[in-house]
């Protein structure tokens, strides 16, 4: 299944956005949005991984 | 000293986490200036989120997440949403970016977001303008706390509209106010406190110095002294010199 993770094309097997995260090697301190709604930490196992979902896993940053 | 949505904090001073040469050099920064509140952004994980997130949660800071960068009114409500999972803290710095050149606030989208996330729960501090309508309905939105700038993001120009802020100041005696953006310098810091601003927000004008953690001192000592300056209450400015030594009793001497 292709979907874009953080704006780059990406072949997964996840049909989960628990699973997703898991099979991409994030760590614990993300945030997370699937097509530009965000997906909070309990739903994420229920959250489906569909094609062409587009997938974005936020972290802490520097910022003003 | 400063008091957000029912929280006093230990400094007038707010200090930005970008743009340092090296995370030890930004850890210096904190420990010089001991600024009570440090605000942060999320980006997308690309292998350092978790070493930042450790840095910065030993900086004795309180953390603001900011939603920098976002153009949207919809970016910068799903940005605050994972903000507030990802750092536990309902407060946001919320920032909706209206034109690419001088990063002026979009202020309609601004409230429209502000609206959103105050009813949400969130505790808003909106980067705006020093318009008194534009922050009349920031207030109306929900907002108890208001943002504006003193000149654009990164600009180091200081106070561009003293007789704006001023007015902002007056109109909203028991709003806390924090000029965010445009300092450059630690005069500028001071100009914004004496004029009874209960806080200022920079970023660049530490990071870019020379040597970013004297010049988080120096601001830190300039804010203080602004604030020391205002609740003592200054002299009026006034066109023509009047002598401070006295004149009764100089002798005469022709």
């Amino acid at each position: 299944m292709n979907i874009t993770l953080n704006g780059a094309p990406c072949q997964t097997a996840a049909a989960t956005m628990a699973a997703l995260l898991v099979e991409q090697g994030f760590g614990p301190k993300v945030a997370t949005a699937r097509n530009g709604d965000f997906v909070p930490a309990p739903m994420r196992p229920d959250t489906p991984i569909t094609e062409g979902d587009r997938i974005e896993v936020l972290a802490p940053m520097q910022g003003g | 000293m400063p008091v957000f949505y029912g929280t006093e904090i230990d400094s007038a001073l707010m200090l930005g986490t970008a743009q340092y040469p090296s995370p030890s050099i930004l850890a210096d920064a904190f420990r010089a200036a001991r600024p009570g509140i440090a605000t942060v952004s999320l980006r997308r994980e690309a292998g350092g989120g978790q070493g930042f997130w450790d840095l910065v949660s030993g900086l004795g800071a309180r953390i603001l997440p900011n939603t920098a960068g976002c153009h949207t009114v919809k970016e910068a409500v799903t940005t605050a949403q994972m903000a507030r999972e990802l750092f536990g803290t309902s407060w946001i710095k919320l920032e909706v970016i209206g034109h690419a050149d001088t990063l002026q606030p979009d202020v309609v989208a601004l409230i429209e977001a502000a609206t959103i996330l105050s009813a949400d729960g969130f505790e808003v501090f909106p980067y705006c303008t020093e318009d008194l309508t534009v922050c009349a309905r920031l207030l109306d939105a929900g907002c108890q706390v208001l943002m504006p700038w003193g000149a654009p993001i990164g600009s180091g120009r200081g106070i561009n509209n003293a007789y704006g802020l001023r007015s902002l100041r007056a109109h909203f005696p028991d709003v806390p106010l924090v000029v965010d953006a445009g300092i450059g310098l630690p005069s500028h810091a001071a100009q914004a406190m004496e004029m009874g601003f209960d806080a200022v927000l920079l970023n660049s004008a530490v990071a870019r110095a020379g040597d970013p953690a004297a010049m988080a001192r120096a601001m830190a000592l300039a804010v203080e002294a602004g604030r020391a300056a205002f609740t003592a209450d200054p002299m009026d400015a006034r066109d023509m010199a009047a002598p401070s030594t006295p004149v009764i009793g100089k002798a005469f001497l022709e």
